[in-house]
């Protein structure tokens, strides 16, 4: 192996420099008194918070739901994570949603939420987040803040550049992070060079439903593709990836993958790709994924894919444009007016931003440096609008905030940066404890940002909380972007860790939130819409109970008959159609989890007995005054027993 | 009767069949639990939630307590009164037609005999509602019985409970107390000398 060279290391040698510099010519932290900045997060005991804000949970995999400007976490929403709390993933309705081509996965790494959008602006009818791990993309509804679709990307690997959508929905994109051999083959690691490639992914979003398909991918060079962000207004039919790794690396990347001055931001046509589509320019590559949809009957079903369409900028010449990039790009992310593309170079000491009309004179005027596997590499000065000089350390994400001002996140000088979109000079900036990743502007991503609030989405918390132990909280913190200077809010702590998150008015859907399920309507096979319907049946060694569940008690509550080894699936139906009166169902040793059931809806969970016995279940939901008398036996007899199987479902 | 008594019998007795579409009372339920209100309507032909399902959930609650199901379907008025209103509609417009004195004075005591005889039969479910309790209820107050106020408020328990008219009892009211106006007026008045 041979020895790093000086060159190798100038770029760490370079950052410890820069760092003593800043800190030596830093501002102090403006500091408002604490009670001024207490009163404008403070919503009063009963009030309501002004946006929803939906956080990405990281390693948690899931999504959770936050209100703004208080930081209060209303909900964590199941989305690639089972939940033994609720049964999500476990129960007989939820455990499809996880499956995958690898099998039942059940966690993953959720990165970026991102609100569906019309015209531009987040519509408030759904949220997509990424599963990073095992390439995936869920949609949640947002009328019942519930996991409704997930689709798995074949050819990805580590699906991060994703799940960002175009500006009226059309497509929700997919780029792997880490390129593979695709299909999928046994090849040495050295032959990255020849036999890896990487692609973008368009999934289709219909419309009226949200339900996503997989439309096509693009082959491209085997770089890493980081982040994206899609074109809007004019450059509405483009979306922009960023890559690192250009090098080709598949060993030891942090070195490396950090030799060349500049990577790139990939200028995908989309639309000019839906062209080459239809002119039969790609091809049908077989490739198995699961796409897992939850039903009207609210019961997830696996559908699987089996082939997709792939093209490459080779046959599809005007379908992708290189802008190079300084330093190993990480956020790409184009302006309200759709005209700038801010690209954070991780480790870059200005920020790039590329002017998309500028963009598209370079491509006319063919100023073109070289072209890597058809795609052409535009010059770097000919794309260019301006670079933010001397912002900081380690820029990685911008938002705005409609007001001509861009703002990005400084990883390694943790803080954020406020610059102008027209001067490109840096306005103001702010500490963030510690090491910020992305930030969020409510609508900053869109064409009418809310603005008001930015929130700093931060990796470490080292002395910000009480201490628990080594493993410490992660951490979101509010800053007011109204005046000329950045002020320091609130820290809130997150559940997992929070890569991105989204925001809107909550006004746009508060008022659309489901209360109940409509039991009416409630058409899961084994549902008992009254006790009437309750009941008990054997198939084989299998038992299936019909129950119901409401204040205070389950019907049936006692059960006989059971054996030793017997499956028995309970299905609980919540037969309430009152708000915000759930009932748990709870059966001594079961060995995969409880359920809890929203009011008019069926979960059913099965259980093994291993010993006879008499066991209890009961209501894990405090429902109600008598919510302790909320329980049941079930008798469980030796396997061959002669007892008979019998339900008490008739009321004494 | 005037040209004007006759018109406005004849206005009061179609009134009545508003209660063909607006319900008649309005049972209002205020309880820590249900910041969104939970209360029932009920009009001539049946028992409905103010919200979709209050129904449902106020049997669900009245369980607690022993009390009888509210279940529309087994309250024989509910088949009735819709007949009822249809013949009190008639009879006001056949006495407008027949235009004399007596058919007036006929049609008011029949009317206000009518309404007392509903007020009546509403206190008297209200009644059995709030006092036949199950034995073997979970919650037994002794003494405690449930029945709603006829009009007004009653705490009961942990539920306030307020009656009053709906829209269409409003309309009713408003009909009956004309009617029996139009007779008053029609005695004070003396009559007209006949050749």
């Amino acid at each position: 192996m041979r020895t790093p060279s000086f060159r190798q290391w100038r770029p760490a040698a370079f950052a410890a420099l820069a760092l003593v510099a800043l800190a030596a010519c830093g501002r102090p932290t403006s500091t408002s008194s604490a009670s001024d900045a207490a009163s404008r997060v403070y919503v009063a005991p009963g009030e309501k918070d002004e946006f929803y804000a939906f956080f990405s949970g990281g390693f948690s995999g899931q999504v959770s739901v936050y209100g703004l400007p208080s930081g209060r976490h209303f909900k964590t929403i199941k989305v690639f994570s089972q939940d033994p709390e609720t049964g999500y993933g476990y129960s007989e309705q939820t455990r499809a949603m996880l499956n995958t081509s690898y099998g039942n996965v059940p966690w993953d790494d959720s990165h970026h939420p991102e609100l569906s959008q019309t015209a531009g602006v987040p519509d408030g009818r759904w949220l997509f987040i990424n599963g990073n791990n095992t390439p995936r993309i869920a949609r949640m509804d947002l009328t019942s803040m519930e996991t409704a679709e997930i689709i798995e990307i074949p050819h990805s690997a580590g699906n991060h550049a994703s799940p960002f959508v175009t500006e009226n929905t059309e497509y929700t994109v997919a780029a792997t992070r880490f390129s593979v051999p695709t299909p999928q083959r046994d090849v040495p690691i050295d032959t990255y060079r020849e036999n890896f490639a990487g692609v973008l992914s368009f999934v289709k979003v219909d419309s009226s439903t949200g339900r996503m398909a997989l439309a096509f991918q693009i082959r491209v060079p085997g770089y890493d593709y980081d982040l994206s962000s899609a074109g809007k207004g004019p450059s509405h039919g483009w979306v922009f990836f960023t890559s690192y790794n250009s090098e080709e690396a598949s060993t030891l990347l942090e070195v490396n993958a950090s030799q060349r001055d500049k990577d790139f931001v990939a200028a995908v046509n989309w639309k000019r790709a839906e062209a080459c589509v239809a002119q039969g320019k790609g091809t049908r590559e077989p490739a198995r994924y699961a796409h897992n949809i939850v039903g009207p009957d609210h019961i997830a079903r696996t559908e699987w894919g089996t082939s997709v369409t792939v093209i490459t900028p080779m046959n599809c010449p005007g379908l992708a444009y290189f802008l190079p990039t300084p330093k190993s790009p990480h956020g790409a992310n184009v302006d309200p007016t759709g005209e700038l593309i801010a690209a954070g170079g991780k480790l870059a000491t200005v920020i790039p931003v590329f002017s998309f009309r500028k963009m598209l004179a370079a491509i006319e005027a063919n100023a073109v440096d070289t072209v890597i596997h058809g795609i052409p590499v535009l010059q770097y000065d000919a794309v260019l609008a301006g670079e933010v000089p001397e912002p900081g350390l380690g820029p990685l994400h911008t938002e705005f905030d409609g007001q001509g001002n861009g703002y990005t996140s400084m990883f390694v000088s943790s803080e954020v940066v406020k610059w102008s979109t027209t001067t490109f000079q840096v306005l103001d900036r702010i500490p963030a404890y510690y090491a910020i990743g992305h930030l969020m502007i409510p609508g900053g991503d869109s064409r009418k940002p809310w603005g008001k609030y930015l929130i700093a989405l931060n990796k470490i918390t080292k002395d910000r909380y009480l201490p628990t132990g080594p493993e410490l909280t992660q951490s979101a913190q509010l800053i007011d972007i109204t005046g000329e200077r950045m002020q320091i809010l609130l820290d809130f702590p997150t559940v997992g860790e929070p890569h991105y998150a989204q925001a809107l008015p909550a006004s746009l859907i508060q008022d659309r939130q489901l209360k109940i399920y409509d039991l009416a309507h409630n058409t899961d096979p084994w549902a008992a819409r009254g006790e009437s319907e309750a009941g008990i049946t054997r198939r084989g060694r299998t038992v299936h109970v019909k129950m119901t569940a409401i204040r205070s008690h389950f019907m049936p509550d006692n059960i006989e008959g059971i054996q030793v080894g017997d499956s028995v699936f309970f299905h609980i139906t919540n037969v309430e159609q009152d708000w915000d009166v759930p009932h748990g169902f709870a059966v001594t040793g079961i060995n995969n989890a409880e359920l809890l059931v929203m009011p008019g809806q069926t979960r059913s969970i099965v259980w093994v007995p291993t010993k006879p016995g008499v066991f209890p279940f009961y209501c894990t939901d405090f429902c109600s005054a008598l919510h302790q008398e909320m329980q049941g036996y079930v008798r469980v007899s030796p396997r061959g027993s002669s007892v008979p199987l019998t339900a008490n479902t008739t009321r004494r | 009767m005037t040209t004007r008594t006759r018109l406005l019998l004849a206005l009061a007795a179609l009134a009545l069949t508003v209660t063909y579409v607006l319900p008649l009372w309005h049972i209002a339920l205020e309880a820590p639990q249900y910041p969104e209100g939970l209360g029932l309507y009920i009009s001539i032909d049946g028992v409905t939630g103010q919200n979709p399902h209050d129904l449902q959930s106020l049997n669900g609650l009245n369980h607690y307590i022993g009390m009888h199901k509210i279940v529309p379907e087994e309250i024989p008025e509910l088949r009735f009164l819709p007949v009822a209103i249809g013949v009190l509609t008639a009879l006001g417009l056949l006495a407008a037609a027949i235009g004399r004195r007596w058919a007036l004075t006929t049609y008011a005591a029949v009317l206000v005999a009518g309404a007392l005889a509903g007020l009546a039969d509403f206190w008297w479910w209200g009644y059995r509602y709030g006092h036949e309790l199950d034995p073997r209820a979970a919650i037994r107050v002794p003494g405690m019985t449930y029945q709603p106020p006829l009009i007004g408020s009653k705490q009961l328990l942990n539920i306030t409970a307020h009656s009053w008219p709906a829209s269409g009892g409003w309309i009713l009211t408003i009909a009956v107390t004309v009617v029996v106006l139009l007779t008053y007026l029609a005695w004070r008045r003396p009559r007209p000398v006949t050749a």
